[in-house]
């Protein structure tokens, strides 16, 4: 026997492992009367078709029913404030550098007297900007910040009909004022209201 | 002068009937395909049209209105006459076959009696088969005018598909016919409907077989549905067409499976008949009304196995579909035709 056809042969005793238990052979033998017919099988296939029927419909209605999202769900990203509604953001740059996708921009600024009942410590994010078009949603800014200042929500970014509208800045990402609307903060951190 | 005496009342009475047939057979063929996409849907575990109204209903309003308002395109290089005659055509020849239908028996009405059937023709049968073959004509101008080569070799696949599927169709009711008598499709309805006499099904099982598979081919529906073969020829013989006359294309292949439907149930599933009730013992108005419902139910029965058939089997292959038509619907239903005259003449008599 030449080396190759053993070779072959050798290949073929050892068949790799299926993947599946579910392999099934194709028969491919002719048709005999009874399947030339077809009526068997078609009636065969109509009584799944018709079980189906009833059948429960996995569909969810969406905008009238929501699937819950799980707790560690990364959705669109929030600027947090603390207990007396300060904003956390210091605009140190952390979660910039740490944004793979590049998606983050901001401009610092120095706290003036009189604004300590709006910014918590001296300096703050003048302005603040995410591009959701480029964000991967993958949390490391989350993981970067160390003020607890952004965190990934359990909602969605809304569709636009515009790119320039997925730049979003302060005013979109800033979380309401626990002070003045504790229901919105709370819904915007995902916690049950 | 009396050749001009037209009875007015007669007149007016079948242009009403007329009227109401085809705007019955209109609205079925909309709501068609509402049915036919929420059969879809629940025999793929879906919920199918949902927002237009309660449960979707208004959704074949919303698609008409959606076609009515879309751009109207004819291409250059149409024949701009034969483009517009494709979907004429279809729509007419699919509205024809109303005629001849008996919906009922007779209604009484202020003294006069009025038959359901718009015109009793001695040849209904006949004039079914003639009108049906028309209609290849609408698959076959929409395709040949389009200009356009996947139009083309779709609308040749439609017009060999029914012409081959005609012939099957033809020998299953020769054997029919054999035992009913008379082409009539009134009086075909009436021998049913006899104490002692049965539906045609039971003495025409196979016969009725074939004639229900051809009669799907004859739809252009699926497992039939070559012509407008997505996969292989883009859209099909309506490729070109837009707008309502693409709407008409699609509305007429649903008046035809209403008509089909209606004319499976004459044929053999007792037409107006109610099962298992003595018309007679009713008051003619009542059992007219009561064998209107029952024929509608019937024909629902079949536009429902239409669709149940549809959304379970694919497609057949060209040759495929060409082998069971020419080798094996014909030689059965020859079969079928011989057997039934053997029947006949040597055991019956």
């Amino acid at each position: 026997m030449p080396a190759t056809e053993s070779w072959q042969a050798n290949k073929k005793t050892e068949r790799m492992e299926a993947l599946t238990s579910r392999v099934q052979a194709v028969d491919r033998r002719p048709m005999n009367f009874w399947e030339k017919i077809y009526l068997p099988a078609i009636l065969r296939g109509m009584s799944i078709t018709f079980r189906h029927m009833f059948r429960k419909k996995p569909t969810i209605n969406f905008p009238e029913k929501q699937r819950p999202f799980s707790r560690v769900f990364r959705g669109m990203h929030i600027l947090n404030r603390d207990e007396e509604g300060r904003e956390r953001c210091t605009a140190c740059g952390l979660c910039a550098v740490a944004c793979p996708a590049e998606a983050i921009t901001m401009e610092a600024a120095e706290r003036k007297p009189g604004e300590e009942n709006l910014y918590r410590e001296e300096k703050y994010a003048a302005r603040y900007e995410i591009n959701m078009l480029r964000c991967i949603f993958c949390g490391l800014c989350e993981e970067a910040c160390p003020k607890d200042a952004i965190y990934l929500s359990e909602t969605f970014t809304p569709a636009d009909y515009a790119r320039k509208n997925f730049i979003y800045d302060k005013k979109d990402l800033l979380i309401p004022n626990p002070v003045t609307d504790p229901e919105g903060f709370a819904k915007a951190k995902g916690e049950q209201v | 002068m009396f050749l001009l005496a037209i009875d007015w009342t007669f007149f007016l009475e079948k242009l009403i009937l007329i009227a109401i047939v085809v705007s019955l057979a209109l609205v079925i063929a909309m709501y068609s395909t509402y049915a036919e996409r929420k059969v879809a849907a629940f025999m793929q575990d879906r919920i199918g049209p949902n927002r237009a109204g309660p449960f979707g209903i208004l959704q074949p309003l919303a698609d008409g209105v959606k076609l009515f308002f879309k751009e109207e395109i004819i291409p250059e290089t149409s024949n701009k006459f034969l483009f517009i005659l494709g979907p004429a055509m279809a729509m007419l020849t699919a509205m024809m076959t109303c005629a001849v239908i008996p919906w009922g028996s007779k209604l009484e009405i202020f003294g006069r009696t009025i038959s359901l059937q718009i015109a009793d023709v001695n040849i209904g049968i006949l004039y079914i088969f003639a009108v049906v073959s028309m209609g290849v004509y609408g698959i076959m101008i929409g395709g040949w005018a389009s200009n356009n080569k996947f139009s083309l070799l779709a609308a040749m696949r439609g017009a060999s598909q029914v012409i081959s599927y005609e012939l099957a169709m033809g020998i299953a009711l020769i054997a029919l016919l054999m035992l009913t008598g008379s082409l009539s499709l009134k009086t075909i309805v009436e021998q049913q409907m006899q104490t002692g006499h049965y539906w045609n099904i039971l003495y025409q099982p196979l016969g009725f077989l074939i004639f229900f598979t051809c009669a799907m081919a004859e739809c252009n529906r699926a497992p039939f549905d070559l012509p407008e073969a997505e996969n292989e020829l883009n859209m099909g013989y309506h490729q070109e067409y837009s707008s309502m006359k693409l709407g008409f294309y699609l509305f007429a292949e649903y008046i035809n499976m209403f008509i089909s439907s209606a004319v499976i149930v004459t044929l053999y599933f007792g037409g107006y008949d109610i099962p298992f009730v003595n018309e007679t013992l009713l008051s003619p108005n009542l059992a007219a009304v009561l064998g209107i419902v029952s024929l509608f139910i019937k024909i629902f029965i079949f536009i429902f196995i239409f669709m149940w058939i549809r959304w379970t089997l694919p497609r057949f292959r060209y040759d495929q579909l060409m082998n069971l038509g020419w080798k094996g619907l014909i030689l059965l239903a020859l079969a079928n035709m011989l057997i039934t005259a053997f029947v006949m003449l040597y055991i019956i008599k």
